[in-house]
């Protein structure tokens, strides 16, 4: 015991038997985010008081972003909701870094968004980043190749002078670690709404590839087996809170001020990212976690306590980048780019010649022990003892009180239907343009062009297309779509409908492309969940999300869900981002969201209904947002995202393009502007049939809606196969000449040319940013 | 005329990539007597007359407003630039 050759300033080293002989020892658990039952229940697990080691984690593992405790009663029914036939395609699920998708031919899929939302408002740059980086890692985790990248992001209001700032360092961050790794961005979304000025949501999704044999899962299991920390150096960065520990207990002259953010470095983690596949291709790694938050804390605890239970852990061995660090700061610091593996010791040298050869820095730092402990010693001083499931797995659990606000039923009965309304044919050109020109419905090329959209060569699809395509085998063109989406006004008129619609649009937008649905990931972003009103929020968007999955037969297969979400007591939108994974045989047969060819035919698919509650011409034009959104059709969704995969594999259409947000005004912008081809369209057939007006058709934004270009000798074949299965159908246009005066002509309202339209459409964004 | 120098670095406990790349790319090249190396960024404020307390005082402002990140990096010094009035027509100049 005479080893200790700490440096830094530390006098006393608060270990297990000095906590068993000081019981009195104030600790600071409320400063650490700790309620007052929550740490005596620290105590009953420990029968005695935690070392300030053990506090540490406790606290960061029983904080809500670790432990889920508000959210899990109502995550659950993720779980329930599945049945064995949605299973069927999942080779792993919640609870897991991230699902993993069967895609056929051997080959899975897997994919996760998650939130880093209060880092990027801090540090809008590096909180962007590091949120990249890790969900990289959390697919990495899986042992799959990372294939793309997409983000969410949501911003206050566009004209607002702090606005510029947030979106300048997150767009930048984005770009910049996604584009160091050599990472395709394939879409994403991009909102712009005065509730989350004071925070933005900044989420981020990944997509890795597999095959079956490769999967793994994070345990640590096997007597003997080493515990290896490699890639970067742990330093005192991310430590946020526990700087309170620290200075609290030990340091008499005054908090050390450790920063809360990190910094990434994208270009450590490539080079974590080939030296872990070469690990997997070699076998010489039995489990895998990436550190994210919480560190080390969740590391070794979650890797413990999935696994046999048993770990010892020696804390000097983890490689500093500060010799400064103090233990509890080691264990819970959040420096980026590092995983953590089990490995046998016959394999040890071998993993070791790989690190070295990608010159990633590797210590082993423990083993597996027998027995259901996980001990940390810091220089044979034993400063950690305690059973793993009771920091990983089994926090702390909250029936947190929910309640319908009273605001609600005001709320829902403030309809859009009495609004004033463009009619003639003139204010309805206007209202084209100017909600073409509408910060949520504008070009977002200014983004998605500081993005690699096409590196490693595999996209298909990118932004401005409906859905991200990438393809998986090179050989066959296997491949995936995917897709997020959330309308949040939708979620705030009702939460239930709101997630729904989320899933159904972003679904839709898979089979857009021509790629059918398997599986969804959501990011869940509410306000704070000791609002009963929120709370409500939250449990209405859980339950409607699992029904509809049920419905669709698409299984949530993980998230994440972030929560205080709100300025002062102002709440943001409740924002469930939902997305879907799609599978298609061959990437090269994806639908594109424009059309090309003079000639020919365009078809309405669905129905429209007189649904302007929560529609961008609502919020754009009158500045309101009221009334119920758009009713769920979930039936409707799955026979056209069936119609639109047929249509796609028997190359039936050409185009196919969505319809949301701004209805179907919008989608004809878009699909005009995607390859600056004009179209004629009548929409008397459809007025007549739906009875609705003109106004309605343009703008209503009603479910199960897409447009598609159909090849006139396509035509006959096209509409046999929606009479058969019963798909509504209008053929509302023609694709028109590609040529300079190229117009979107609407017969009996209005023309636009194409140049007025771009206009209208493009510059917003580069405008105000650049 | 007066001159300020402004010195930024990355805070000591942030991770400095740049930092990190040129203490590889030293040891690499044979300087393998640099154990880490930290990089930061200087600023050179020319000002009319003789550098005051006042003119350093607004030049910290600056520093703290424009000059650093306060979130990942520090303000190390604020400081007149001696050699300012006789390197003037030499840039070269190794402080």
């Amino acid at each position: 015991m005479t080893g200790r050759t700490m440096s830094g300033a530390t006098t006393h080293l608060d270990t297990v038997e000095h906590a068993g002989q000081s019981p009195d020892t104030i600790q600071p658990w409320a400063e650490l985010g700790l309620k007052a039952d929550e740490y005596q229940r620290i105590r009953a697990i420990l029968g005695r008081r935690p070392t300030s080691a053990e506090l540490a984690m406790y606290s960061v593992m029983w904080s809500e972003h670790c432990s889920y405790k508000s959210s899990k009663v109502h995550l659950r029914q993720f779980g329930d909701k599945t049945t064995e036939q949605m299973r069927s395609v999942l080779l792993a699920g919640i609870g897991e870094n991230a699902g993993v998708v069967d895609v056929g031919d051997g080959w899975a899929v897997t994919f996760k968004v998650e939130s880093h939302n209060h880092p990027s408002y801090i540090e809008p740059y590096q909180g962007a980043a590091t949120g990249v980086g890790g969900i990289v890692r959390d697919i990495l985790a899986m042992g799959a190749r990372p294939i793309a990248v997409m983000d969410q992001l949501r911003f206050g209001a566009i004209d607002h002078p702090d606005t510029a700032r947030v979106v300048h360092g997150v767009v930048a961050g984005v770009g910049g670690y996604g584009n160091c790794l050599g990472l395709p961005n394939i879409g994403g979304e991009l909102v712009f709404d005065p509730c989350y000025q004071g925070n933005p949501l900044v989420n981020a999704l990944c997509v890795g590839a597999l095959r079956h044999e490769d999967l793994h899962l994070a345990n640590a299991t096997g007597e003997g087996n080493l515990v290896v920390l490699f890639g970067a150096r742990t330093g005192g960065d991310g430590i946020g809170g526990v700087s309170v520990l620290a200075s609290e207990t030990f340091d008499e002259k005054g908090p050390s001020r450790r920063p809360a953010v990190q910094v990434g470095d994208p270009f450590a983690e490539k080079v974590l990212i080939e030296c872990c596949l070469e690990l997997f291709t070699a076998g010489v790694v039995e489990g895998i976690q990436d550190l994210g938050g919480a560190g080390l804390s969740c590391a070794t605890s979650e890797l413990a306590s999935a696994g046999d239970g048993g770990m010892a852990v020696r804390l000097e061995e983890v490689p500093l980048r500060d010799a400064t660090l103090r233990p509890e700061e080691i264990l819970m610091s959040e420096s980026q780019e590092r995983m953590m593996a089990i490995v046998r010791p016959d394999r040890i040298d071998e993993f070791m010649a790989i690190a070295r050869k990608w010159d990633v820095e590797a210590a082993v730092i423990g083993e597996v022990t027998a027995g259901e402990r996980l001990t940390i010693t810091w220089h044979d001083e034993l400063i950690v003892d305690v059973p793993p499931r009771t920091v990983a797995h089994e926090g702390p659990v909250y029936q947190r009180p929910f309640e319908r606000p009273g605001s609600q039923d005001a709320l829902q009965a403030d309809s859009a239907l009495a609004l004033p309304r463009p009619k003639t044919g003139d204010e309805l050109r206007e209202t084209v343009l100017r909600l073409a020109g509408s910060p949520n419905l504008a070009s977002k090329e200014w983004v998605t062009a500081q993005y690699d959209r096409y590196v490693m060569g595999n996209t298909a699809l990118a932004m401005p297309d409906d859905a991200g395509v990438v393809r998986v085998d090179e050989e066959s063109g296997l491949g995936v779509a995917v897709a997020t989406d959330c309308n949040a006004r939708f979620a705030k008129l009702d939460p239930y409908a709101g997630a729904q619609l989320a899933l159904s649009e972003a679904y839709r937008n898979v089979a857009t492309a021509g790629a059918t649905p398997l599986a969804v990931t959501d990011c869940l972003n509410f306000g704070s969940p000791e609002d009963p009103g929120v709370m409500w929020q939250f449990a209405e968007t859980t339950r409607g999300l699992a029904d509809a999955c049920q419905v669709l037969g698409t299984p949530v297969t993980g998230g994440n869900v972030s929560l205080y979400n709100s300025t002062g007591d102002d709440a943001i939108h409740p924002t469930p981002v939902v997305g879907v994974l799609g599978v298609m045989d061959d990437v090269t047969r994806r639908t594109p969201s424009g059309w090309r060819q003079p000639g020919q035919v365009i078809y309405l698919l669905g129905t429209t209904r007189e649904e302007l509650s929560g529609s961008e011409w609502a919020w754009v034009t009158h500045g309101h947002l009221g009334g119920v959104p758009p009713k769920v059709d979930l039936g409707a969704e799955r026979l056209l995202g069936q119609i639109l995969v047929n249509a796609s594999r028997d190359g039936l259409v050409d185009a196919a393009h969505d319809l949301s947000d701004g209805g179907l005004a919008q989608a004809l912008v878009e699909a005009c502007l995607r390859y600056d081809v004009g179209a004629r369209v009548w929409l008397d057939e459809v007025c007549e049939r739906d009875g609705i007006s003109p106004f309605t058709a343009l703008f209503s934004e009603s479910v199960a809606r897409v447009i598609v270009s159909v090849p006139r000798t396509e035509e006959v074949r096209f509409t046999d196969m929606c009479t058969a299965r019963g798909q509504v159908h209008a053929r509302i246009g023609v694709v028109d000449s590609p040529d300079e005066d190229a117009t979107l002509d609407v017969q009996g309202l209005f023309s636009i040319p194409l140049t007025e339209l771009r206009q209208a459409w493009e510059p917003l964004l580069r405008n105000t940013f650049s | 005329m007066g001159r300020i120098v402004v010195d930024v670095m990355p805070k000591p406990e942030i991770l400095d990539p740049q930092g990190k790349a040129v203490a590889g790319a030293l040891a690499r090249l044979g300087y393998d007597e640099f154990g880490a190396v930290r990089q930061g960024k200087r600023f050179e404020l020319e000002v009319d007359g003789e550098v005051t307390p006042e003119l350093l005082g607004r030049a910290r402002e600056a520093a703290g407003l424009l000059l650093s990140n306060p979130v990942i990096e520090d303000v190390v010094n604020v400081s007149a630039d001696e050699s300012a009035d006789e390197s003037a027509d030499d840039d070269a100049v190794v402080s």
